[in-house]
């Protein structure tokens, strides 16, 4: 905190227009960043965090304003400063990268003109040298081939690698300020730990300043100088990244680091002091295989290119993305299946859940082969209400026609277990209060309901016809980390209560630790490694697994 | 930008679904007093349609020639034609016929085209390649034509009006509804579905219809004004609904040969009628548009 900061918040209020009134949805923002500091802003959704970058950049929606406070960068009023104005200093002397990589591309341009585009724009580059320098951006962001990679359109490139095209747009006319809005959610492990490692390098060596936003106070931890946390549209603490984890002054910020899944804690751990301290003991794991996958193959053809091409193409062999997975989980068991995107694990969890045919390869369940029954008729099998799942997305998989209520009612209804409006209801109360979702709440909309209490209704309509295995597809990657606190501890519960066997899909090996007894590890279609999860993780046999468990980011604790 | 720029709003009071959207549909109407406008335009038409033959002042096929050829007075606001029949009546009267003809096509080819789309999106395969490629047929003629031999080749009756505004129609609704299903088939809630054991025409029934049903309402009220316009320009050529029955295609048909020696307001009266309910049923899916939207329900 030496001499003029970089940038000045000072007081900042952002406000929207609703039907409802105004809402304030930032109020009185301090924060500033020095020159060459790393600020992260950190909080869960809905505190503002992201509102406090638009309003910097000016580019909120047409509703929101900026009602009070000041924005100064290095010397500029933002508040007042006129569109040109502002134009000419996005992207020259300030610039932004968005969660979302590929749709912050134009899907139909190639990355070498669009970085061009920029470049041009702000008259860094003319058209004899833009495309050189465009190769030369690329070449920074550590793109393998950047000359090739400048003919590419971004739906031929990784997220990892568009995230890395989008920082070479943010980085190309060497601003003095980089923003990023969460800019590895939805990435990899491994690739979060690249591209972040890539905006430090980068950012240090141009002794730039950087806005970390992120809900992950690991991340923040790992790579900032400073941390602001924010709550409700207020910032309740400001302190340096290396006192922020010993000594946490504000309770919301003691609150969201206890929810933060870390080594050497149980589930019960993240929830505050004076939750009801249920057995969190796990069962033994000594039941019968419940479930047996052998020889599990998925084969997709090859992408046909062209008439001409047809006859090679056919030759080729077809894509495995699972490639003979065997495996089993035991009553009462809770197996995790963890990878990174595109190691087959959903393919697998899919193919379990009888929604995809298998190329090869039994799934025997309870006794009974399953996979011989065609997916289009095994909602009619007598097996179906035994195996279902808790999606990833808890707002994605509810229809938004029906009440809570409806929802929870649908599975009972199709396979007649209970009978009867008032028995119906009674069933759909009793399966609320054990996932504890307010029983006034069944009659609302998932639009009126929050992602947890959505969340809650998903694994509700789950356990309503008493399944034997259920399927958790990151049921809590589209969560904040203290309601994905409770949602994690009520599916422990709800196992210990119902006996039910999990088979958790996931990309977090923390959460991964503390829900499940065995874990197996996958890699492009195949198992790495396999064990109980402490075993694993605490000493990893396969060269992946480490590079995953090193991947993590870890407060310094 | 929008959706992520969203600030932390109070959780929205527990309200059931159709008292929300009412609220909702207000608030739109109020902001908005074009659609206030169109929905009230609406509803004066609805109302000639079914009390027309009731309200005016003459007998809309009753001829006088002492009366021939008048211009606008207070007897005959809108005038007489060449037979003496009231303007005003007939166009009052047409209503009924030509509102009918409109919602009847619609209401066809909203079932017929939307379930249609629907397969062909949520089933992929050989149902698309079937429905997309007769969607294709219909789109590779001129569409006015393609209805002019429709009703040439069936016969010149108000079924077969009905019947060729439906089918010139049903590529849009098809495509849309086709779009709309595919792009749910794989989502969440479709998945869920599939898990507790419902067959895929139920879930054709319960998870897709409902969601996709607010658009195709959109396109139904936009479709109506050119179902409209269709009918009456079948009519206007001599296709279709035939004198003496009082039809706006047909009046304008009429008094256009008038026009040359004055007597403009025989094609004028009904072709502004014309004009009003297309322009009127434009305005409400707009309208419509905006009270479906979520986005719009802040």
């Amino acid at each position: 905190m030496t001499a003029i900061p970089l940038l000045d918040i000072r007081d900042l209020t952002v406000e929207f227009a609703t039907r409802r009134g105004t809402v304030q949805a930032v109020r009185q923002v301090d924060v500033s960043v020095a020159r060459g500091e790393t600020v992260g802003i950190v909080g869960e959704s809905g505190s503002g965090k992201s509102v406090t970058s638009y309003a910097v950049m000016r580019i909120l929606d047409r509703a929101g304003r900026i009602a009070g406070g000041e924005v100064s960068f290095s010397g500029i009023d933002l508040r007042a400063a006129g569109e040109r104005q502002m134009r000419d200093l996005r992207g020259r002397e300030i610039s932004m990268i968005f969660q979302n990589p590929r749709a912050a591309l134009n899907p139909i341009r190639k990355v070498g003109h669009q970085i061009e585009d920029v470049l041009r724009q702000h008259a860094e580059a003319g058209s004899g040298d833009a495309k050189e320098k465009a190769i030369a951006a690329l070449e920074q962001v550590k793109i393998a081939r950047p000359e090739e990679r400048y003919h590419a359109y971004p739906f031929e490139l990784s997220g990892g690698m568009c995230q890395r095209v989008v920082i070479a747009l943010a980085l190309a006319c060497r601003p003095q300020l980089l923003i990023a809005d969460e800019p590895t959610t939805g990435l990899d492990v491994t690739t979060q730990k690249a591209v972040m490692d890539l905006v430090t390098a980068l950012t240090a060596e141009r002794g730039m300043s950087t806005v970390l936003i992120t809900h992950d106070l690991g991340l923040a931890a790992a790579y900032c100088d400073r941390i602001v946390v924010m709550e409700q549209g207020r910032v309740v603490e400001t302190a340096p990244a290396t006192t922020i984890f010993r000594a946490p002054s504000h309770a919301y910020t003691r609150k969201l680091m206890q929810a933060t899944p870390r080594p050497g804690v149980t589930l019960r751990d993240l929830l505050p002091a004076g939750a009801p301290a249920a057995p969190a003991a796990r069962a033994e794991a000594a039941g019968a295989p419940l479930l047996t996958v052998s020889g599990l193959t998925k084969e997709y053809p090859r992408a046909k290119a062209g008439l001409l091409k047809r006859k090679a193409a056919a030759a080729e062999a077809p894509f495995r993305a699972v490639d003979a997975l065997s495996f089993s989980v035991n009553r009462g068991e809770s197996v995790g299946l963890v990878g990174e995107s595109g190691c087959g694990k959903s393919t697998t969890s899919t193919m379990v859940m009888r929604l995809l045919d298998p190329s090869a390869g039994s799934i025997v369940f309870s006794g009974e082969d399953i996979s011989r029954v065609p997916a289009a008729r095994f909602a009619r099998h007598a097996l179906r209400p035994k195996i279902q799942m808790v999606f990833q997305d808890p707002t994605e998989s509810l229809n938004p026609r029906w009440t809570a209520a409806r929802a929870i009612a649908d599975p009972l209804l199709r396979f007649r277990t209970v009978k009867g409006g008032d028995a119906i209801r009674a069933r759909c109360e009793e399966l609320a209060r054990l996932v504890g979702l307010p029983v006034e709440l069944l009659d609302r909309f998932p639009h009126q309901l929050s992602g947890g209490q959505k969340a809650r209704v998903g694994i509700a309509r789950a356990i309503a016809p008493s399944p034997d295995l259920v399927i958790l597809d990151e049921p809590t990657a589209a969560l904040d980390v203290s309601v994905q606190a409770v949602v994690l501890n009520l599916l422990a519960d709800l196992k210990q209560a119902l006996g039910m066997s999990y088979l958790f899909v996931s990309h977090d090996l923390q959460v991964v630790r503390m829900l499940c007894d065995r874990v197996i590890v996958m890699r492009a279609g195949r198992i790495v490694e396999e064990g109980p999860t402490e075993a694993v993780l605490e000493a990893p046999q396969a060269e992946y697994t480490r590079a995953l468990l090193a991947a993590i980011p870890h407060p310094p604790v | 930008m929008s959706a992520t720029g969203s600030p932390a709003l109070a959780p929205a009071p527990a309200r059931s679904g159709i008292s929300a959207t009412l609220a909702h549909a207000v608030a739109v109407v109020s902001g908005n007093p074009v659609t206030g406008f169109a929905f009230a335009l609406l509803l004066g038409l609805v109302a000639c349609a079914i009390l027309g033959p009731s309200l005016v002042p003459y007998d809309p096929l009753a001829s006088d020639t002492s009366v021939a050829l008048q211009a606008p007075t207070l007897a005959h606001p809108f005038g007489t034609d060449q037979l003496g029949r009231d303007i005003l009546s007939r166009v009052v009267v047409a209503a009924r016929l030509d509102l009918t003809i409109a919602v009847a096509s619609v209401a066809l080819v909203f079932v017929a085209g939307g379930l249609a789309g629907i397969m062909a999106g949520f089933f992929g395969g050989w149902t698309d390649r079937i429905v997309g490629r007769l969607a294709d047929t219909i789109m590779a003629f001129p569409l006015f034509v393609l209805a002019m031999g429709i009703v040439a080749a069936l016969g010149n009756t108000v079924t077969n009006i009905v019947l060729a505004t439906a089918i010139i129609n049903f590529p849009l609704y098809a495509r849309l509804a086709r779009a709309e299903a595919a792009q749910r088939r794989n989502a969440g809630f479709v998945m869920a579905a599939r898990l507790t054991g419902n067959t895929d025409l139920r879930i054709v029934l319960t998870s897709i219809l409902p969601n996709i049903l607010p658009i195709m309402m959109v396109q139904m009220s936009l479709t109506m004004g050119y179902a409209i316009l269709n009918a009456a320009g079948l009519s206007f050529i001599g296709l279709g609904v035939r004198p003496p029955t009082p039809e706006w295609g047909i009046m304008v048909a009429e008094g256009a040969s008038f026009i040359v020696s004055g007597e403009w307001w025989i094609a004028l009266f009904p072709g502004l009628a014309l004009m009003l309910a297309v322009f009127c049923f434009n305005l409400i899916g707009d309208g419509l548009r905006d009270i479906v939207d979520p986005q719009r329900r802040t």
